[in-house]
């Protein structure tokens, strides 16, 4: 049981946790659920998660045990590489409740973390922090275990990113909504997101220059990579390459659309050949 | 859209709009088709959940909640059951459980296949509304999200329907590649509560340093890939055009016997009427030409599909790159003249 446990959470997780939240029972302030994923030595990943149906009362709580293992069960035949790894709850805090329901999954599995997530923005954050169950007390003495927490990130994979980065557009529309980009719109946001970088830069570097801001050395050194990393390469090999790039992606795209009308061509001469038979036909049956 | 008095009053036809889809769906189906394509399944596939909001003019489907089905070599497992349980259990946590479609995972449009037509007719005449979301992993690993979906059209359906796909029937109903499959437009929309997730994750994930795969610049591969993806269909899609071809030859030259054999006969029965002998009895000119079965137009019609979307695919990959050419041209030009002026 490592104290030094580190815990990684993918994006997916955390909307499964939001969705289930605004989806949950009027009678219900929280909503608890297994996490799915895999553990490597002193790092816990995880990677999926679904939510139970539970009730809490003052003493004691009901979750459905058989809806869990079903779960399970369906995930595994779906992601077989993912394992029960913990259970996450809503909130802020962690309840009484919590050490019974982490009873449970301290049965199904070795040492389970236990992730909560602030869904109702107490401090007008949604905080994420994760805890382990650690035993604690003096030996030959009475002990009792606490949770323990333990650090916590969000990582993503590139694909997940590039979804990541779609979803984010929402925040700024009125309606909430987006359309998927296409690929050239994407490649021109982009350019202008670098722009005002390279903008933001040349301010902080003629700031130094002028005196008004201190120089940071370690900004420096990385402005001199930034520079340094752009390839060294003359102009003439430069030309000739960039225009070759230019020639393929030119001929290639000549070349699709070509295709293009070529099918076009083709669907409409074989309906024209089966109409030249169907009245061929016709006139060959009036004989 | 009001399609009163029109051919098709007898099927309650639902035009779907627009398709709005979760957020949540979209991240979970990244992570689906991601995770079976690096585990070395051919594509991954689910099912969608959701409602139909807004009935007619504007019917749009909102797709809330996604699973996926077990891998497809697994013979063990029964679909059947599997939804089922499933769609019984997200119904006791509140989560919409209406079948509204269904998803695959795709590299670089090659998704048509009669097995897909197939299993959307299926779903199509079964729930009104369905759609069929395709999703490509190829492009998302580059950085560009892919997500279409596709509806089945009513001329399309009426052919399946008939199962007959000679060419007769596909020219009756004007059915071309393109008038297969229609593509409907896909909103992506967020609650509240997922935004103000972002916002952490925004602080967590800082976005402009890790998410700069696509300003890539090197395409051949992709593009070779591609390239020779559309070669290949070209292939095929030559060889069914020999054959129907050679069935056209075949049918003329039927028509030029048969014109040839009526032809005899007459002669022959002048020859006997003016010999004064009874005319041969009539045969039946069906027995002695049978007719040629004409080739099915379904697999012409699938290849040219996916060699215009393959070519679509292909231009707009070409013109993002020809965008990052012109980007590092002047950033070049920069810092030659730098290099110059010092």
């Amino acid at each position: 049981m490592a104290v030094n446990l580190r815990v990684k959470v993918h994006p997916v997780v955390l909307f499964q946790i939001a969705d289930s939240y605004e989806r949950r029972s009027m009678d219900n302030h929280r909503v608890i659920g297994t996490l799915v994923g895999s553990v490597d030595k002193q790092c816990v990943e995880v990677t999926n998660c679904f939510c139970i149906p539970h009730k809490e009362y003052e003493e004691r709580v009901e979750a459905d045990i058989d809806y869990a293992q079903d779960m399970f069960e369906l995930n595994k035949k779906v992601a077989p590489q993912e394992n029960l790894v913990g259970w996450f709850a809503t909130g802020n805090e962690i309840t009484s409740h919590s050490a019974l329901i982490h009873d449970y999954y301290v049965r199904e599995t070795k040492d389970p973390i236990h992730l909560t997530l602030d869904t109702t923005l107490v401090n007008g954050r949604m905080t994420m922090k994760a805890y382990v169950f650690v035993p604690l007390g003096v030996p030959g003495a009475t002990s009792g275990s606490m949770f323990t927490p333990v650090p916590v990130q969000v990582v993503a994979s590139e694909p997940e990113m590039a979804g990541l980065h779609l979803l984010h557009k929402t925040k700024y529309q009125k309606s909430r909504a987006v359309d998927p980009m296409p690929d050239l719109m994407k490649i021109s946001e982009s350019a202008n997101e670098m722009e005002l970088m390279l903008d933001a830069l040349l301010k902080y570097v003629e700031a130094v220059l002028d005196g008004s801001v201190p120089a940071d050395n370690a900004i420096g050194r990385t402005l001199w990579d930034l520079v340094q990393s752009v390839p060294k390469m003359d102009t003439v090999e430069f030309e000739k390459m960039l225009n070759s790039n230019l020639r393929d992606l030119l001929m290639v795209i000549y070349l699709s659309q070509l295709t293009k009308t070529q099918l076009q061509l083709n669907e409409k001469l074989s309906m024209v050949s089966v109409s030249n038979i169907r009245e061929m036909g016709k006139v060959i049956q009036l004989d | 859209m009001s399609d009163r008095g029109s051919r098709r009053n007898t099927e309650n036809e639902n035009r779907i709009e627009s398709v709005q889809i979760d957020g949540l769906v979209v991240m979970k189906l990244i992570k689906q088709c991601h995770e079976a394509e690096s585990s070395g399944n051919a594509f991954a596939q689910g099912a969608l959940l959701g409602l139909v909001a807004e009935t007619r003019p504007d019917a749009r489907l909102e797709i809330t909640h996604c699973f996926p089905f077990p891998g497809l070599n697994d013979e063990t497992i029964d679909d059947e059951d599997f939804q089922l349980t499933m769609m019984r259990r997200l119904r006791q946590v509140n989560v919409d459980h209406q079948h509204v479609g269904w998803y695959q995972s795709a590299q670089f449009a090659n998704f048509l296949s009669p097995t897909l037509l197939d299993t959307q007719f299926a779903y199509q005449t079964s729930i009104e509304e369905s759609v069929c979301l395709i999703f490509d992993t190829a492009k998302t690993s580059q950085g560009f999200i892919s997500l279409k979906a596709f509806r089945l059209t009513a001329e399309a359906i009426k052919m399946y329907k008939d199962g007959d796909f000679s060419p007769d029937v596909v020219k009756d109903l004007k059915l071309s590649f393109e008038s297969l499959m229609e593509e409907v437009p896909i909103i992506i929309k967020n609650s509240h509560l997922m935004n103000a997730l972002l916002l952490e994750l925004k602080e967590q994930l800082p976005l402009d340093i890790e998410s700069a795969q696509f300003l890539d610049l090197g395409t051949s591969g992709t593009l070779e890939t591609q390239l020779r993806v559309m070669m290949d269909n070209v292939d095929e899609l030559n060889q069914e055009s020999i054959k129907f071809n050679k069935h056209q030859n075949l049918v003329l030259k039927q028509y030029q016997d048969k014109t040839r054999w009526i032809q005899k006969r007459q002669l022959e029965n002048q020859a006997r009427a003016s010999r004064g002998e009874d005319p041969l009895p009539e045969e039946d000119i069906s027995k002695a030409f049978k007719p040629i079965p004409p080739p099915s137009r379904l697999n012409p019609l699938i290849l040219s599909g996916t060699i215009a979307n393959t070519a679509d695919e292909v231009s707009e990959f070409c013109s993002q790159s020809l965008g990052k050419l012109f980007i590092t041209e002047p950033l070049q030009n920069a810092k030659m003249s730098a290099s110059n002026a010092q």
